[in-house]
């Protein structure tokens, strides 16, 4: 494997190996530049993974402490637990559940589309869907989309059917299998879907796309990746100049190393990127790193989410095939007649008998609980995700005193729902129990969200430096060699679930990067 | 310092109380798995009194009648596997039950009991045991059996041929919404 000295200054370190980091970092590898690549997690296989709720959890998830304010319930249920993320090579992308879907035109300028909302503290991308298209096309192709590239869409399990019927019984026209990052046949050196039913616990068959086994072997393979897993970065060091200079990291057994960069990128999900420009704080940059805006950390938005399920009078054993299994979109687009601005969509979900008791109704007891448990095989189950108002008081900030194993703050995630999105919610949890209703069902559950998997926002993109953290490239207004390469430079969060568009700015990132290296530009 | 270790450990053996209990002959699926009728469960650290009345306390804030109680015993398994600190809390609630029972809570009558059960919702001791169950009562095999969950898929293949689409008391969507496996 390649190995880089610590004190080579050439190298692009990229911290996260989830859908933006090990995207980026591949795409760097592939034009000859040289990437360090750190990540804090493990590293697992296809064949490591584990078809069990809870070991899975604990093999995946991002675990280290984490605190939780406002009046959303998950501050409640779990309030160590704000985000259902991982700390493993390939980041969530072992995790996440394949869907994936282009941001639409009207969502990139929501400032303009919605208006002035009160409370909300939107702004329009400074890029449009025309300057994505090209790169959305590749990441679709990399990442093997179904209905894209001449990519048959996937088989519909059972939880699809009780869908789609439901769906087009009520009038809704746009409903499949939909656009998933699984693959419907062999492609790219990996089988087809198994059916499996294990998406959230990584996938033991390799036909979901991780950056794990697809982006990060590719980027081995060039010799230009040297991959350090088990390595948690502190805090990103600047020199007189101002410009990021080198990074220190702890390994797994907690030793301090210091890694020298011409670039750093940092890919961390939505809450450690933040934490990081947070707690690299100095003299020079007194409120972090690439803050002079003020909103490092600030605009945390989560989507809108919540879930039904159904139960019906026959079973349908939802649980067997893709845990994403359909989707209908009728819902995705702008319309304030509905009583509020964004859309939604509706995703078929399913949970195994150990998470649908931990999530169904956190902190419930007594017969009506365990009715809804017993009736488990007859359930069907959809997630509604739409997009959530940015509200600078959503924030990832420093915890005043609770602090980490190498004594750095821990991040609080603050987040309250806006009006928009209760209203959102509410209608949403309406149509997806029509949905069911139009299918047969006998009841509904009504389920509340669950820890965020989508964190997005906190270090936005914007056409005015003092509106965001960085440009239209990810790099930092302030810093001009500090890029950020995940879900945090969302400027907002649109309808459809995000990771499509993180691998899209990844590859767009990785031109811009290049480009400006070859002109000593950074 | 092994004498010392060997000592401790026989006092905890010792300390412990078993709770007992024979498969229900409605246990359907249960039965199947289980090697024998009757169960034991031995306790490190809580004794068979608390035990007892810590596995019907489950039963009442997640009541699924039919499910044996060789699976709620494994949330007292894991409650009594926390140590003394967790043991200690659960005795004094059961402590607590049987003073508000005025004798023994485990003679009342059903009814009774539930009620001086729920008045204890917003304990740690009812808590306790809630939180421990949420995850211990559902996630083990006999739970699946019960509930109608396999678990486990990979090593069967998954259920590309096993039914992930046998549903047929709908209409079978079309192919281009849903196309044929390949």
């Amino acid at each position: 494997m390649t190995q880089f000295a610590k004190d080579d200054d050439s190298v692009v370190v990229v911290i996260g190996s989830g859908a933006g980091g090990g995207t980026l970092a591949n795409e760097l590898c592939q034009k000859g530049v040289k990437v360090v690549l750190l990540e804090a997690g493990a590293r697992q296989t296809p064949a490591t993974f584990i078809n069990d709720e809870w070991a899975a959890f604990v093999q995946l998830s991002w675990l280290d402490m984490r605190t939780t304010s406002g009046s959303w319930r998950v501050a409640t249920d779990f309030p160590n637990l704000p985000a259902w993320i991982c700390k493993t090579v390939g980041g969530s992308t072992t995790h996440w559940a394949g869907a994936s879907l282009r941001i639409q035109e009207d969502e990139f300028k929501a400032r303009t589309t919605y208006g002035d909302i009160e409370g909300a503290n939107l702004l329009d991308w400074p890029i449009g869907l025309a300057d994505l298209e090209p790169f959305y096309d590749r990441a679709e192709d990399k990442m093997g989309v179904t209905r894209t590239h001449d990519i048959p869409g996937l088989p519909g399990n059972n939880n699809f059917k009780v869908m789609y019927a439901g769906a087009t019984k009520l009038g809704y026209k746009d409903c499949h299998t939909g656009r998933m990052a699984i693959n419907s046949r062999p492609r790219d050196n990996r089988g087809s879907c198994l059916q499996l039913g294990f998406c959230f616990q990584g996938c033991k068959s390799g036909a979901k796309w991780s950056t794990l086994y697809t982006e990060i072997p590719a980027a081995e393979a060039t010799g230009n990746l040297d991959l350090r897993s088990g390595s948690q970065v502190l805090r990103i060091e600047h020199g007189d100049n101002g410009k990021v200079s080198s990074v220190v990291y702890a390994d797994a057994d907690g030793a301090q190393h210091q890694q020298k960069a011409k670039v750093v990128c940092v890919a961390g999900n939505s809450i450690e990127t933040p934490r990081l420009l947070l707690n690299s704080a100095s003299s020079m940059y007194p409120d972090g790193l690439a803050n002079s805006s003020g909103q490092v950390g600030k605009n945390y938005m989560r989507h809108m989410t919540g879930s039904v399920y159904g139960v019906f009078e026959e079973p349908v054993n939802m649980y067997r095939g893709t845990t994403m299994a359909g989707i209908i979109s009728d819902e995705s687009g702008n319309d304030p007649d509905r009583g509020f601005v964004g859309g939604y969509e509706m995703e078929t979900l399913s949970l195994g008998i150990p998470f649908m008791a931990a999530f169904l109704d956190p902190g419930a007891w007594g017969r009506d609980f365990t009715e809804a448990m017993d009736s488990y095989p007859h359930m069907a189950g959809m997630w509604l995700v739409g997009e959530d108002m940015p509200q600078e008081s959503n924030a990832v900030t420093l915890h005043p005193s609770d602090k980490d194993a190498h004594g750095l703050p821990v991040p609080n995630v603050h987040f309250d729902d806006h009006p928009n999105d209760i209203a959102m919610r509410e209608h949403a949890y309406k149509q997806g129990s029509a949905v069911y209703d139009a299918a047969g069902a006998k009841r509904n559950y009504l389920v509340p969200p669950y820890p965020s998997t989508h964190n997005l926002g906190t270090c936005r993109m914007s056409a005015d430096a003092k509106d965001g953290v960085c440009n239209q490239f990810g790099q930092t207004h302030d810093i001009d060699n500090l890029f950020i390469s995940d879900g945090s430079q969302f400027t907002t969060g649109a309808a459809e679930n995000p990771t499509l568009t993180i691998v899209t700015l990844a590859i767009r990132q990785a031109e811009y990067i290049a480009d400006q290296m070859s002109k000593q530009a950074v | 310092m092994s004498q010392t270790g060997f000592d401790r450990r026989g006092f905890l053996k010792t300390s412990g109380g078993m709770i007992f209990g024979t498969l229900a002959a409605s246990s359907g699926a249960l039965a199947l798995l289980a090697p024998s009728r009757t169960w034991a469960l031995e306790l490190e650290t809580m004794d068979a009194e608390t035990g007892a009345a810590v596995l019907r306390v489950t039963r009442y804030i997640f009541p699924h009648d039919t499910l044996d109680d060789a699976v709620y015993a494994l949330v007292v398994k894991d409650l009594d596997a926390e140590g003394a600190e967790t043991v200690e809390l659960l005795t004094t609630g059961v402590a607590s039950l049987n003073e508000a029972a005025g004798g023994a809570w485990m003679d009342l009558p059903p009814e009774k009991q539930f009620a001086l059960v729920a008045a204890m919702e917003s304990t740690p001791f009812f808590q306790k045991i809630r939180g421990k169950s949420v995850v211990s009562l559902y996630n083990n095999e006999l739970a699946f059996a019960h509930f109608g969950y396999p678990g486990e898929s990979f090593s069967k293949g998954g259920y590309l041929h096993r039914g992930f689409d046998d549903l047929s008391w709908l209409p079978q969507p079309p192919e281009s919404a849903s196309p044929k496996a390949m």
